[in-house]
């Protein structure tokens, strides 16, 4: 692994020209090479880091000012005095306590669902043999490729026809139905992982007559920890970030996600910017700390899919 | 005792029992995800289709029209707009988010310390909700007091109206979505990491030297991650419509009229449903036909054999 460190450090030193080759040169050259190789790379992160971070930077120090020292110019960076009270403020200038309410409400019947149905459907596809299984699968496999118009205004007027609109159904009910959609990739994820999983474990339980039911529940969920760790925090981050889904099916104030809440406020509230900036800054951290906490899992999560190969 | 010897072998004997229960079973288990394919995706793409035919509108009974919406499809300026500023956002923005990905990822695949945490910073903007990172630009775009005129200002150097301009509005919203790489570089990420260390090493044995490892070594191996990012890119520029939504309301002029965002006005602000349906149905087909002609081309420059190494 060092080897490769080093020497990709170099062509970034090098401007990405080829080295003189010759085995000797290995050792004495390099690690001066490596030094400078990693103070560039270092350098290079730190100011990459700086333009991903300023705009936060720039929405916290808003989030903290008055709207007088918002609009001076030239902007100062500091705020002068901190105006805590845009985040009392603005919380409650809108009641963002029940919208919080209504998103976790939908997080929970979204993640739930879409956690149980897409692994027992991946467990069927990866570890029961049936007839039809693969031209199932990749039937649904399809489905990735469509564009979620396409299948919009129909579904709509399912939910509409069933007098569903205006409450959580349209947003969770799909989520029972292996994800629907968007949770092939879900399925996907999770076959993969369970074809890694020894099938001597299935086979050894058959035996001593257990149920596919009991295989799944008692054996395969208990070893894909992981990749349900990586569903969950997708899902998660999903519905939190979701805005066409409550903005299409959501009319009532009182039904508002965080997302739907925070938009309404960009258009009632735009002459307040450091409320709506508060605003925005309280919907961010929390997915930024979920991430943060697990965010091991991601890479990890990604590279389970099998899509390297 | 003598059926623990089956087991030993995998995947060969199975009881007969056993291969009933799998094949009940396995339909069974199944059953939730066909039946939302056919419920929320075959169901809604028959209907989708009978819809564009028809001239139905919210309150209206819908008659049957035949091709007439595709017809008119042909004439409607606004939708050969909303097409010409699709595609010039996917242009623009495809190859610079995989550019930049790509470039991090290869930076962040490097044994250095705090590794999670620059993972962390630069995939950062691919967690913040849409709306929440569409209010930050709109502030970062304020021609008066937003960060950018104002780092421009004090550099000296000319500012612009940013999203206000017919002219720069796509460049920004282009330049937004490249803070955004995070999701491309996590998964070329992925793919480096799949690359057999011993072929690098291999590589490197013979005299090959760091360009020459990354010419020939790492590039070929990315290409099946390249192509996924791109194809995944390409369908998901098409289907841009928060920041439209949110930031630009289509303006100025019609300058980011997104084709979602048409189809959405046209839908659910018009409520010309049949109209829309034709324009998801058109949608569909434009997709279609880049994805094909992608993976036609994919066969010159992707190469799978080489993912059997692994």
């Amino acid at each position: 692994m060092t080897t490769t460190v080093d020497e990709r450090s170099d062509t970034q030193r090098r401007g990405g020209r080829v080295a003189p080759t010759g085995g000797l040169r290995r050792r004495p050259g390099r690690r001066g090479a490596g030094l400078v190789g990693r103070g560039a790379l270092a350098l290079v992160l730190t100011l990459g880091a700086a333009v991903m971070l300023v705009p936060f930077v720039w929405l916290v120090r808003s989030a903290l000012m008055t709207d007088n020292q918002i609009f001076v110019a030239p902007p100062e960076w500091w705020p002068k005095p901190f105006a805590w009270n845009n985040f009392t403020e603005s919380l409650t200038a809108q009641p963002f306590g029940l919208y919080l309410l209504n998103t976790m409400i939908i997080e929970f019947f979204v993640v739930s669902g879409t956690v149980l149905t897409c692994a027992i459907s991946a467990f069927s596809f990866a570890r029961l043999r049936w007839r039809g299984r693969n031209v199932v699968f990749a039937l649904l496999l399809t489905s990735v490729m469509l564009p979620y118009a396409v299948t919009l205004i129909p579904t709509f007027v399912m939910w509409s026809e069933m007098e569903a609109l205006n409450t959580f159904l349209p947003l969770t009910v799909p989520a029972w139905f292996a994800g629907a959609g968007g949770g092939v990739f879900n399925i996907f994820l999770m076959r993969q992982f369970f074809l890694t999983i020894p099938f001597e474990l299935d086979e050894a339980a058959y035996i001593d007559g257990a149920t596919p039911w009991r295989v799944f529940w008692m054996i395969i969920m208990p070893l894909s920890k992981p990749v349900l760790v990586v569903v969950v925090i997708f899902t998660f981050i999903g519905v939190w970030n979701d805005f066409l889904g409550p903005l299409l099916y959501l009319g009532d104030q009182d039904k508002f996600t965080l997302a739907l809440g925070l938009a309404s406020f960009q258009s009632n509230y735009t002459a307040q910017w450091g409320y709506l900036m508060a605003a925005s800054t309280v919907v961010i951290l929390p997915i930024i700390l979920l991430f943060f906490l697990l965010q091991r899992y991601f890479v990890e999560g990604v590279t389970l899919t099998g899509i390297k190969s | 005792m003598t059926q623990p010897r089956a087991s030993a072998r995998p995947g060969r004997v199975r009881a007969a029992g056993q291969v009933r229960l799998e094949r009940r079973w396995g339909w069974i288990f199944a059953l939730p995800a066909m039946l939302g394919f056919l419920i929320f995706t075959i169901g809604p793409m028959i209907a989708s289709a009978v819809f564009s035919l028809t001239d139905w509108s919210i309150g209206s009974k819908p008659n049957f029209t035949g091709m007439d919406n595709y017809v008119r499809l042909g004439h409607d300026e606004l939708f050969w707009k909303s097409l010409t500023v699709t595609t010039y956002y996917t242009i623009g923005s495809v190859p610079l988010v995989l550019l930049v990905g790509f470039v991090a990822a290869l930076l962040l695949n490097q044994k250095i310390k705090g590794l999670s945490f620059w993972r962390t910073v630069y995939y950062l903007p691919t967690l913040v909700p849409a709306i929440a990172s569409a209010v930050l630009w709109i502030w970062i775009y304020n021609p008066d007091f937003g960060l950018l005129n104002s780092l421009l200002r004090q550099a000296g150097l000319p500012t612009s109206q940013w999203i206000y301009s017919e002219k720069a509005a796509i460049p920004s919203l282009i330049m937004m979505s490249t803070w955004g790489f995070g999701n491309a570089m996590v998964i070329f990420l992925a793919g480096l990491q799949g690359i057999p260390r011993n072929l690098l090493e291999a590589a490197s044995i013979d005299g090959g030297g760091a360009w020459a490892r990354f010419r020939h070594v790492t590039l070929p191996f990315m290409t099946p991650t390249i192509f996924y990012n791109l194809v995944t890119g390409v369908i998901g520029t098409f289907q841009v419509f928060n920041q439209a939504y949110v930031m630009t309301q289509g303006g100025p002029n019609n300058a980011t009229l997104f084709y979602i965002y048409y189809l959405y006005r046209t839908a659910f602000t018009e409520g010309a449903m049949g109209y829309a349906a034709a324009l998801a149905w058109v949608l569909f087909v434009i997709v279609l036909v880049i994805t094909v002609l992608l993976f036609r081309n994919a066969r010159r420059w992707v190469y799978y054999e080489m993912g059997g190494a692994r």
